[in-house]
């Protein structure tokens, strides 16, 4: 517990090396914010076990560390950003290296009239009117010290606005790269997307590191889909197992929206992945597809609510996991189903492989329902890999790891397969292929 | 091709197998017959290498090689294919996949090209016809939602895509109607050559006017009890079992 203290009070000493650092920015609105925040944040704890929302996940191994801002100027080799793509995929790229914008890695295609990609911190300055109207709105900070320390310290994030009526063909590729620096590094992306009414748009959030280290992640995503939106959001988590990566998704969804989500997730020694949307209007949908596959000490938490508050909306979740050697793996699955929200139709089901007799699930889901017409439905499931099959599949002379690795991306396909870029399926694939065949 | 001797083998250390002989050359089709539960599946099994079962006594030799000491998969590349009595359903993989990497893990394993798309393709659209299965059942999951009939012509399919030396049909028959049946036994008589062999494990004679056996051999209690011509099927057809569970096979083996 006296850690978790000191470790805040370390947070709250490195406000003002940060403050020095904004150049100038200090008198701007957005300031204002970070203040509140800050004065938040040394009002919450870290959550410890005893709080049932992280019952599974001790944070005690991130509290062990003294992680601060990165202030160095760091690039990243081409290479290492062209192993990263997708092949054959034409797409807009935003390359983010220890949690600032690089503008010469990145690479802004074709894009529509009035639909801007950019940096928050330069729209901050430009003090662009839609980032102040949205940013922090959706992910309350009053409440989640990890948002408070995120909103305390915002900087720079991926911002992303479709105007209304805008179709963005190609998909937006945001690289979040955590490269090698002299101390420990906390890097807090802070991103906002806002489709509005009638827009398209895919975007691809992707966090690695350049060397395999000891940093934390704490990112805050927000996204707005206006009336008759459609999102198409895909996260993959590649970052290094040493890492600790926290990350929160608020998602607002307005009548007729359509918002989906892929989270793949394989790398980092503790991730914890909140995933929030609101259904605020009638006849909207989300999907939230998830993969996590997990191996050695790792821990996935995945906490995820889906808020119907309104009559006509469809919700489908589906979370894999694929656990080997002592990992852990937390799912956590909320769904609300308000008073006025009749004809709902929700659907959640969480299956899990665990391949070593020393790995474990925790998995929960939870349905609140206050309307009375609705169709909700939840499964989970944890087993083995199905031993038949694989002998099945050896006795027709599919060695041993062939087997195996057939069997798992069978197990995966579900959400593999409804990811409807091709070339990021491709990648997922080559990923699911790489992390058990070593 | 094949020799097993005085082989015993059980699962949970219950025996299930209690010295079992059999030889089996190259051109020859020998069908195992006998009760429920007198130990042909086990048999089939213990043959393809199922870990489950445990082998404490005896020796098989295949090819010259001891067969007990080979992987599955192994035993599957040396040429050994078992048609499972009940074909496993695997969702999410294939028949394609299935069939394709089989194929050239097998191949590689013989030291052979694996074979282009093109190749493949040919080569499985001609063996589909001898099954008479749909090119949709090839995008469809192996086995998954497949009627008893196709699930087993699905094992004759794979069967000839590659043309094992030794193939182990483990009750192919059972539950087959006499369409699916005749299909069933062409696919299987399409591999009769001089230098491969058969073994039919079966609970009823009717598959064997369709696959004319060599040598038919009853399986009882662990044990093969008798062994003969095909005439010896016939006779079972016509008497059943009983006589064996009634403890009257010196009778009969004296005949």
């Amino acid at each position: 517990m006296d850690k978790a203290i000191d470790i805040k009070d370390w947070y709250i000493s490195n406000f003002g090396e940060f403050e020095k650092r904004l150049n100038g920015g200090k008198e701007s609105l957005i300031h204002e914010k970070r203040k509140a925040a800050l004065s938040n944040f040394s009002r919450l704890d870290f959550p410890s076990i005893k709080d049932e929302e992280w019952k599974y996940t001790s944070l005690a191994p991130l509290l062990k560390y003294n992680f601060s801002p990165s202030y160095e100027k760091k690039s990243v080799s081409k290479d290492f950003i062209s192993s990263l793509l997708f092949d054959e995929l034409e797409h807009s790229l935003m390359v983010f290296v220890s949690g600032k914008f690089s503008g010469e890695s990145s690479n802004l295609l074709n894009l529509p009239e009035g639909v801007i990609i950019g940096s928050i911190a330069e729209e901050l300055n430009n003090n662009n009117q839609i980032v102040s109207k949205h940013l922090g709105k959706y992910a309350d900070h009053q409440n989640n010290v990890f948002t408070a320390l995120s909103t305390a310290f915002t900087q720079d994030g991926a911002f992303i606005y479709v105007p209304s009526g805008i179709i963005v063909e190609d998909p937006i590729h945001i690289i979040f790269i955590t490269s090698l620096d002299n101390g420990k590094i906390i890097t807090q992306p802070r991103n906002l997307f806002v489709a509005e009414k009638n827009s398209q748009v895919t975007i691809i959030e992707h966090y690695v590191s350049s060397e395999e280290t000891i940093y934390f992640t704490n990112t805050v995503t927000e996204i707005v889909a206006e009336e008759n939106a459609v999102v198409d959001h895909i996260k993959l988590q590649e970052e290094s197992k040493k890492a600790f990566h926290i990350a929160r998704m608020e998602v607002d969804q307005e009548r007729n929206s359509n918002f989906s989500s892929h989270l793949i997730s394989t790398g980092a020694d503790l991730t914890r992945n909140d995933f929030n949307s609101k259904l605020n209007d009638e006849g909207s949908e989300c999907t939230l597809n998830g993969l996590f596959m997990i191996d050695g000490t790792q821990l996935f938490d995945a906490h995820t609510l889906m808020d119907h508050a309104k009559p006509h909306c469809n919700s489908h979740e589906h979370y894999k996991g694929i656990l080997d050697d002592k990992s852990r793996g937390v799912f956590n699955g909320k769904v609300i189903v308000r008073k006025d929200a009749q004809k709902t139709n929700a659907f959640q089901e969480n299956n899990n492989i665990l391949l070593s007799d020393e790995a474990l699930v925790n998995t929960k889901p939870q349905l609140e329902i206050f309307a009375d017409d609705v169709k909700c439905s939840h499964g989970a499931t944890i087993g083995q890999m199905d031993e038949e099959a694989k002998f099945y599949l050896k006795s027709r002379g599919i060695g041993e790891d062939s087997s195996k690795a057939i069997l798992l991306h069978a197990f995966a396909s579900d959400v593999v397969t409804s990811i409807k870029i091709e070339s990021v399926r491709n990648y997922i694939e080559k990923l699911i292929t790489e992390k058990f065949n070593q | 091709m094949l020799e097993i001797k005085n082989l015993h083998a059980g699962i949970e250390g219950n025996e299930i197998l209690k010295g079992i002989n059999l030889k089996v050359n190259a051109g020859e089709v020998h069908a195992i017959m006998g009760p429920n539960g007198s130990g042909k599946s086990t048999l089939a099994q213990v043959l393809a290498g199922r870990e489950e079962y445990e082998v404490t006594k005896g020796e098989i030799t295949y090819n010259g090689k001891n067969l007990l000491e080979l992987a599955p998969e192994d035993r599957a590349r040396e040429g050994l294919f078992l048609a499972f009595q009940y074909p496993v359903e695997i969702p999410g993989v294939s028949n394609t996949n299935l069939l394709k990497t089989a194929l050239n893990e097998i191949r590689k394993y013989r030291g052979e090209e694996e074979l282009d798309t093109m190749e493949f393709l040919s080569l499985i659209k001609e063996k589909m016809k001898l099954v008479d299965l749909d090119q949709k059942f090839l995008s469809r999951s192996v086995n998954e939602g497949f009627s008893g009939g196709e699930k087993k012509r699905n094992e004759i399919f794979q069967l000839a895509v590659l043309q094992p030396m030794l193939a182990i049909l483990d009750e192919t028959d059972s539950g087959l109607d006499i369409d699916a049946l005749k299909i069933v036994a062409n696919g299987v008589n399409t591999l009769r050559s001089k230098d491969k062999a058969i073994i039919v494990v079966t609970h009823y004679q009717r598959l064997l006017n369709y696959i004319i056996p060599d040598f038919v051999h009853v399986l009882y209690q662990g044990k093969i009890v008798k062994s003969g011509g095909k005439e010896l099927a016939f006779k079972l057809e016509d008497i059943g079992y009983d006589w064996v569970k009634n403890g009257k096979q010196e009778e009969m083996v004296t005949q």
